[in-house]
């Protein structure tokens, strides 16, 4: 259709060139006074989403907002705040042009009011100059703007397979010299390398650094010069961005994952340098002029891109010279939501995650604030979250001493920042926090000093143990007169174990003293709602509570001396007949056995449960390297010492995906389960060994075939060079007897004859 | 398995070896002096060298060889001699004078020809000498070898004989096995990375169609002696000073452990020094015998499969006589090779 009405008089042809005539000079009069949107708007900035009114609160919105930019330190008169109308609806567009006096202000104010929040919402502030230059990108639907690739979808191996493994293995990692090995764990201790078509997985460039899982075994991470990479799927392996992931970080020496894996923080001793010109293009793309002189960065997984830099702490003062970095410096929320640092003294540090902006803008002020720890979730939180009705996060801090105020312990909510429960303590030299791993206890062990005692050196221990379901926040105290230099919940559990020590050569490190520990069990009493003990073991060596992560089970290991090398296997529920109930808590504490791995520095149960690992890494100067493998029974299933052995690391698993009813239902028919189990067992067991029986005689046939050559060879050239097989004069020594005659002095006497 | 300790030496032992009966056991030291033992009792057969004027070493003995008839015995000692003794008299028949230390001696299967290798120090080089042995007349002995091999690279630690004695088998320092031709001198096969350290024993199996040796690379392996083809690895986690192939079980033992020089530093079960057994086919460990406080340096097993006798840096030696329950446990169940004698 025309846009021009029809002239009268004209003939289609004449009217045709009118037309065109008209529609060329409104082009170059369009041309001509066109706005350039770039130029001359810089004092202009666009606020988006201000709340949608009617007329008559027009004036009221425009008081509110201009109170708003003033206390943010970007005042501006009425005339200059401009708010387009709808007038179809009656209503503004929901959005405001601010016109500064100059580009400087404009820009303070944008930087200033970007984020704020108005009421229940947030304004996003915009140069005027943006809106139009990026609404106006000459991009069509489903085009790239110049200058963007676009990359071929490549779709993922499956992230998670291993977990699809038939009889329910687990694996583990095997890390020697610069051999790194993966294993699934057979029934007992048959080890069987994982295949990928057949061939066990390898790769040379795992062995740089050192390795580690991540939480929930997706990825496994190795550490190089260059930087961090994550190996994923199947086969470990596959194209770089997507089942490998590589972060570069120049010198990483630690890396840190959030919980639910979406974010990584990787820290290097050595500050990022600016690498604007630098010929890797890997740097030079990753990082900004901004992330100079930085040695920690905080990265999104998935996106593969860095969310933020962090500069190097200052490295704080102890009684004995600066004190070592405590690592990890950077807690993550249970849920993936915040990340936060304790700045000593000062506050806490809270960042919203993805943006990496600091919660409501600034930290939170604590005057004096030592340690803070996060309290983790249980799987009820989650599906609560889920549902949209959970709790806020919190976490646990502690401040001590200062003038006319005693230490305290403190539970803050985030980012409601509301003080939950705060408890007063004396004499406080130190806290340490332990948190069961459902979030249903809290345990602050407060090492304390004597009341007028001059140093502040700890001599005794009180543990604070906090109910976090119940209301209210109960605390219970249990006073030590003992160091206790160990604390370990049980995982789901409502018991705990400690190691404490009243040894005077405790702490000492003196050599060749072996250092004698108390260990003691303590139990929720459930009617009377506070912790009793229920058992004591006087005189143990060992120094390390290892519980499984299922419960019930508890390893009691003797790491780190250089005579004693034991591990202790704990049943706190051992029964022998279920029938009869034993009312006494404790009653059922029993060690099931012992064993002796030399040379022991580190321990680690599987992630069922199942099996334990003990290992001894040359990286930790021990005199046997290798690993072994334990059942939970306490028999030894596998001993390898190996030379130059580094890493044994159990591949983590993420939660079950089973809903408490299917478990239960598992939990009724166990026994029908079992059997089914049973025979796999025995037929797995007999083809192990079948196995091993075929490869042992391909062993031997091949021996004494080789051998069988060999000497025919060997017949033939004697025979050639006129030679006679020696054989070896041997008289049969069998029938021959070595006599020996001893003689045997039975009695003596002695008479002295008087003549 | 209760061990006889023979106990005469003052130092550290340097090798042992049983004459071909089994009767008798010679131990090297370094305390100058060869030692010959029964080992059915431990008692001291009789000393070779150790009073002045005797025609003794004087100097680390560092190695022995016996022939096969037990008349002749070879030494060979840091004082730079090496030297022909009569085994029934202890007396000492000849002496070969060089310009370094001799590090072993071997006889050959027909006993009229013997090696030596000359230790490389101050200018000298690595030299094995081939000489023949004149049995009629023992202490008329020449002094001009039959052959003489200079190494120009990697000294030689040990060597052995080949069955027919047409080549001897060399292990080296770098780590390297070698097969030298007798007659020519000429290196007729090598394999240079045969081990990752220095090779501190070479030794033969019963037939001779293969050996073992030990490295400072805490492994042993087995070799074709024809072709110098790798057999067998034996991985452990200590250096090796030793290793031996017993007869009638398909076994070998290793013996080594942490460097003398820090020993003292380090209590007895952190040094590892024990004789391990390992099974000589499915390269699998199968027993440790404990009891020395040193390293051990040299092992020895009887000809005949019966006993084994270890030498430590501790200065005994422990004769071992299989009991009954060695020949007859079968680890492995009913698998088991053809028997070698």
């Amino acid at each position: 259709m025309s846009e021009f009405e029809k002239i009268e008089g004209l003939t289609e042809e004449e009217q045709l060139d009118f037309e065109a005539e008209l529609q060329e000079g409104y082009a170059d009069i369009e041309d001509k006074y066109a706005v350039d949107t770039q130029q001359g708007f810089e004092n202009v900035l666009v606020v988006d989403n201000i709340p949608v009114i009617d007329e008559g609160k027009k004036q009221k919105l425009v008081d509110r907002l201009r109170q708003l930019f003033a206390k943010a330190g970007a005042p501006i008169e009425e005339d200059d705040i401009s708010m387009p109308w709808d007038d179809k609806a009656a209503t503004n567009k929901g959005f405001i042009f601010l016109t500064y006096p100059d580009a400087q202000q404009a820009e303070n104010a944008l930087r200033a009011l970007d984020g704020a929040s108005f009421g229940k919402s947030t304004l996003y502030v915009n140069r005027f100059g943006d809106i139009e230059r990026y609404a106006n990108l000459p991009v069509g639907e489903g085009e790239l703007p110049t200058g963007w690739r676009e990359k071929a979808f490549v779709e993922k191996d499956h992230l998670r397979s291993w977990l699809g493994d038939s009889a329910g293995r687990d694996q583990y990692l095997t890390f020697r010299d610069t051999d790194v090995a993966i294993w699934w764990n057979g029934r007992n201790g048959n080890a069987e390398p994982v295949k990928v078509d057949g061939k066990p997985l390898k790769n040379s460039k795992w062995g740089e650094l050192y390795l580690q899982w991540s939480p929930l075994g997706t990825y496994l991470t190795s550490l190089h010069r260059v930087g961090v990479a994550l190996w994923s799927g199947p086969k470990l392996d596959g194209p770089i961005g997507v089942n490998v992931l590589r972060f570069t970080h120049p010198g990483v020496r630690l890396i840190q994952y959030s919980p639910c894996e979406n974010y990584l923080v990787t820290w290097s001793e050595d500050p990022l340098e600016n690498f604007e010109n630098h010929p890797n293009a890997a740097l030079r793309e990753t990082f900004g002029p901004e992330d100079e002189g930085n040695v920690f960065v905080v990265w999104d997984i998935k996106a593969q891109r860095v969310l933020r830099t962090f500069p190097p702490e200052k490295p704080v003062q102890g009684e004995d010279g600066p004190q070592q970095m405590p690592w990890p410096l950077f807690k993550w929320s249970p849920d993936d939501a915040y990340i936060a640092k304790v700045n000593v003294g000062t506050g806490i540090s809270v960042y919203e995650l993805p943006g990496m902006g600091l919660l409501d803008k600034k930290s939170i002020k604590i005057e004096g604030v030592q340690n803070f720890e996060w309290c983790p979730m249980s799987d009820k939180d989650f599906a609560a979250r889920k549902a949209g009705k959970g709790k806020e996060c919190s976490f646990v801090f502690w401040t001590p001493e200062a003038q006319n105020q005693p230490a305290r312990v403190s539970i803050m909510s985030i980012p409601s920042r509301n003080i939950l429960r705060a408890k007063n303590l004396f004499n406080v030299t130190d806290c340490k926090f332990y948190w069961q791993n459902q979030g249903d206890y809290l345990c602050v062990k407060v090492d304390r000093h004597a009341r007028k005692a001059k140093s502040k050196k700890a001599t005794f221990c009180n543990l604070e143990l906090f109910r976090v379901r119940e209301k209210d926040y109960p605390v219970e105290v249990i006073e030590f007169k003992d160091y206790v230099p160990q604390f370990a919940w049980e995982p789901q559990g409502n018991r705990f174990a400690i190691v404490s020590s009243n040894d005077p050569n405790y702490g000492q490190g003196i050599p060749g003293v072996v250092v004698k520990y108390n260990i003691d069990f303590y139990q929720l009493d459930q009617k009377k709602g506070d912790f009793i003990a229920i058992k004591h073991l006087d005189g143990k060596i060992a120094n390390t509570l290892v519980w499984s992560p299922r419960g019930r089970h508890i390893a009691l290991a003797t790491i780190g001396s250089s005579q004693k090398f034991d591990v202790e296997f704990w049943d706190l529920d051992f029964v022998v007949d279920e029938r009869r109930e034993t009312s006494e808590p404790g009653a059922n504490v029993t060690m099931l056995a012992s064993g002796e791995h030399y040379g022991i520095t580190d321990i680690a149960w599987d992630p069922s449960g199942r099996y334990l690992a003990t290992s001894a890494s040359a990286w930790r100067q021990t005199p046997e390297p290798g690993y072994c493998i334990w059942d939970f029974k306490g028999q030894q299933l596998v001993h390898q010492p190996q030379d130059r052995f580094k890493q044994f690391l159990w591949r983590n698993r993420p939660a079950t995906l089973l809903s408490k009813d299917q478990i239960k239902k598992v939990r009724k028919e166990l026994k029908e389960y079992s059997r089914t189990f049973d025979e796999e067992d025995a037929a797995e067991e007999n083809r192990g060994s079948a196995e091993k029986l075929a490869q042992r005689q391909r062993d031997i046939s091949e021996w004494n075939a080789w051998r069988s050559r060999n000497n025919k060879k060997l017949s033939e050239r004697r025979s050639e060079l006129g030679k006679e097989k020696k054989v070896p004069i041997v008289n049969h020594q069998d029938d021959e007897k070595v006599e020996e005659i001893v003689e045997e002095l039975i009695d003596e006497t002695e008479e002295v004859v008087v003549g | 398995m209760k061990p006889i300790i023979l106990q005469g030496h003052e130092r550290s032992l340097t090798q042992i070896v049983f004459n071909s009966e089994g009767d008798l056991l010679f131990s090297a030291s370094k305390d100058s002096v060869i030692n010959a033992w029964f080992t059915s009792n431990g008692e001291r057969l009789g000393t070779f060298g150790g009073i002045k004027g005797d025609g003794g070493h004087n100097g680390t003995v560092w190695t022995v060889a016996v022939d096969s008839q037990t008349r002749f015995l070879i030494t060979g000692a840091a004082d730079n001699t090496m030297k022909l003794w009569e085994i029934a008299t202890g007396k000492c028949l000849f002496t070969w004078e060089f310009l370094t230390a001799v590090k072993r001696v071997a006889f050959n299967e027909d006993d009229d020809t013997i090696l030596s290798i000359t230790e490389q120090r101050s200018g000298q080089p690595s030299i094995i000498r081939i000489y023949k042995i004149n049995r009629e007349e023992p202490t008329l002995q020449t002094t001009t070898p039959i052959t003489t091999m200079t190494l120009s690279g990697s000294k030689a630690t040990v060597a052995l004989w080949t069955p027919l004695s047409e080549y001897i088998l060399t292990g080296h320092e770098s780590g390297k096995v070698a097969k030298y031709d007798v007659k020519s001198g000429e290196e007729v096969n090598y394999v240079d990375d045969a081990h990752k350290g220095e090779i501190t024993d070479i030794q033969s199996s019963p037939d001779g169609t293969y050996f073992i040796t030990s490295s400072k690379d805490k492994t042993a392996r087995i070799f074709d002696s024809e072709t110098l083809e790798e057999m067998k690895v034996f991985p452990t986690e200590t250096p090796l000073n030793s290793a031996c192939i017993a007869p009638l079980r398909p076994y070998i033992i290793l013996g080594g452990g942490q460097d003398a020089m820090s020993v003292t530093t380090t209590s007895q079960r952190a040094g590892k020094f024990e004789s391990r057994f390992w099974h000589k086919l499915f390269e699998e460990e199968v027993g440790r015998v404990k009891g020395h406080f040193g390293p051990i340096n040299t092992l020895a097993v009887h000809p005949q499969g019966k006993a084994y006798a270890s030498g430590a840096e501790d200065g005994f030696v422990r004769v071992h006589w299989f009991d009954e329950t060695y020949f007859r446990s079968r680890p492995f169940g009913d698998l088991e090779p053809e028997v070698e004698v």
